[in-house]
């Protein structure tokens, strides 16, 4: 006996998972068409402040006239929209998607904390104990969402938000129709800068164009040259260094450089 | 994943898709050439696996909603996170909106809040295409079958 193969079962087939599969990518590509730059910011390492300076990057940039979304990636710590004081009140949901909230200097910004309940983690429908098996692939999907299902509207600089590691990225660069810009942002410690290094060699091994480093919390306890010898090993600028106690026109200067 | 009635040679075609409401999933196939229908049955593991994919087995019979996925699929949400913007009595041409009746508004009433607004429009809208003026709880039931809408 011969079955036929998968590949050869040509008949029209009414679940058309793949056409589904590619509906949800034109529906990004077609949502992101508005979108003039995206800009992934990403570090290998955590607690280096990447929230912190993705949304005072997008502030500066919104300060001179720029229109900026900021979508939160970090689906499990989210802080965006609290940092542009956008957390509380409702998503209006529209005809063609959720209205993102509007937070400090106009940023636009969508965050998981803006639909979590107050101190309850991310979690999902359905058996908890085999969560681990389809947990990536819903938070993927949230991400997808994230991106074609808001409203951005026409955006100038759309910001999106990772968390450390390097999954996210990955899960965004399969999403896109174009691989993103990204913004790296480190502390001064070689520590940081090998978590770092490893996180931008792969987003350059997915075609990511790297914009520069940024050094986060200088002139403290953190002793190193993690920008300096990052910058120099893949031929980027370091855009910023950011003191502990930031003033606004470090910023400025920053969203310049941008 | 496709199903070939192997006596026949001839590829399955999708039949129905059944939610008994414990997570599973029953979806049947027909052999258009003989008629054998064969029944798939994922466990909840499974099923959740489909469902974070974004795709509908079977097709989808309603257009995807914004943020489908998140307020489906969101155990942890905010029962107001979202503001459900109202709609005109007949956009577009399109038939008028249904009525509820009470148990289906008691029925409704039951479902979290995160996903409330987004499972009432589901349901208006499988009612406008079908031109059902009334929504009761055996529409809701029909609907959830058709649709798929786990937990909905």
């Amino acid at each position: 006996m011969r079955i036929r193969t998968y590949h050869e079962l040509t008949e029209p087939d009414r679940s058309g998972l793949p056409a589904q599969i590619m509906a949800q990518r034109q529906r990004v590509a077609q949502r992101l068409a508005g979108v003039e730059r995206l800009i992934a910011v990403m570090s290998g390492k955590g607690g280096v402040g990447k929230s912190y300076v993705t949304v005072h990057a997008a502030r500066a940039l919104a300060r001179v006239g720029r229109r900026v979304g900021v979508l939160d990636a970090d689906l499990n710590g989210p802080t965006a929209a609290r940092l542009l004081g956008a957390r509380d009140g409702r998503l209006a949901v529209r005809e063609d998607g959720i209205e993102p909230a509007v937070g400090a200097d106009g940023v636009r910004v969508v965050s998981m904390d803006q639909l979590l309940a107050d101190g309850r983690p991310l979690a999902f429908r359905g058996p908890e104990a085999e969560s681990f098996v389809w947990r990536g692939a819903a938070e993927a999907a949230v991400l997808r969402e994230f991106v074609a299902d808001v409203a951005w509207g026409a955006l100038d600089v759309l910001f999106v938000d990772l968390p450390p590691g390097l999954a996210r990225f990955q899960e965004l660069a399969e999403l896109l129709p174009a691989p993103p810009a990204v913004l790296t942002v480190t502390i001064p410690t070689a520590e940081s800068g090998d978590a770092v290094r490893r996180a931008l060699r792969a987003a350059l091994e997915r075609g990511a164009t790297p914009l520069g480093i940024i050094e986060n919390m200088t002139g403290g306890g953190f002793a190193g040259t993690a920008a300096d010898d990052l910058a120099a090993e893949f031929g980027i600028p370091v855009l910023a260094r950011i003191p502990w106690h930031p003033a606004r026109d470090t910023w400025d200067r920053l969203g310049e450089r941008l | 994943m496709k199903f070939l009635c192997v006596d026949c040679d001839r590829q399955m075609t999708f039949e129905e898709r059944q939610l008994p409401g414990d997570g599973t999933l029953a979806v049947a196939f027909k052999c258009p050439g003989c008629g054998r229908v064969i029944a798939l049955l994922t466990n909840p593991f499974e099923t959740q696996l489909v469902s974070s994919l974004g795709v509908q087995i079977g097709g989808r019979t309603v257009p995807a909603q914004p943020l489908e996925t998140v307020r489906g699929m969101v155990a942890t949400g905010r029962d107001d996170a979202f503001e459900d913007a109202g709609r005109g009595a007949d956009e577009g041409g399109k038939a008028p909106h249904p009525a509820w009746s009470a148990e289906a508004q008691e029925r409704l009433a039951r479902v979290p809040g995160f996903v409330r607004g987004m499972v009432k429009r589901i349901y208006s809208d499988y009612a406008r295409e079908r031109g059902i003026t009334q929504i009761t709880p055996a529409v809701m039931d029909t609907a959830r079958a058709e649709l798929g809408l786990e937990e909905m």
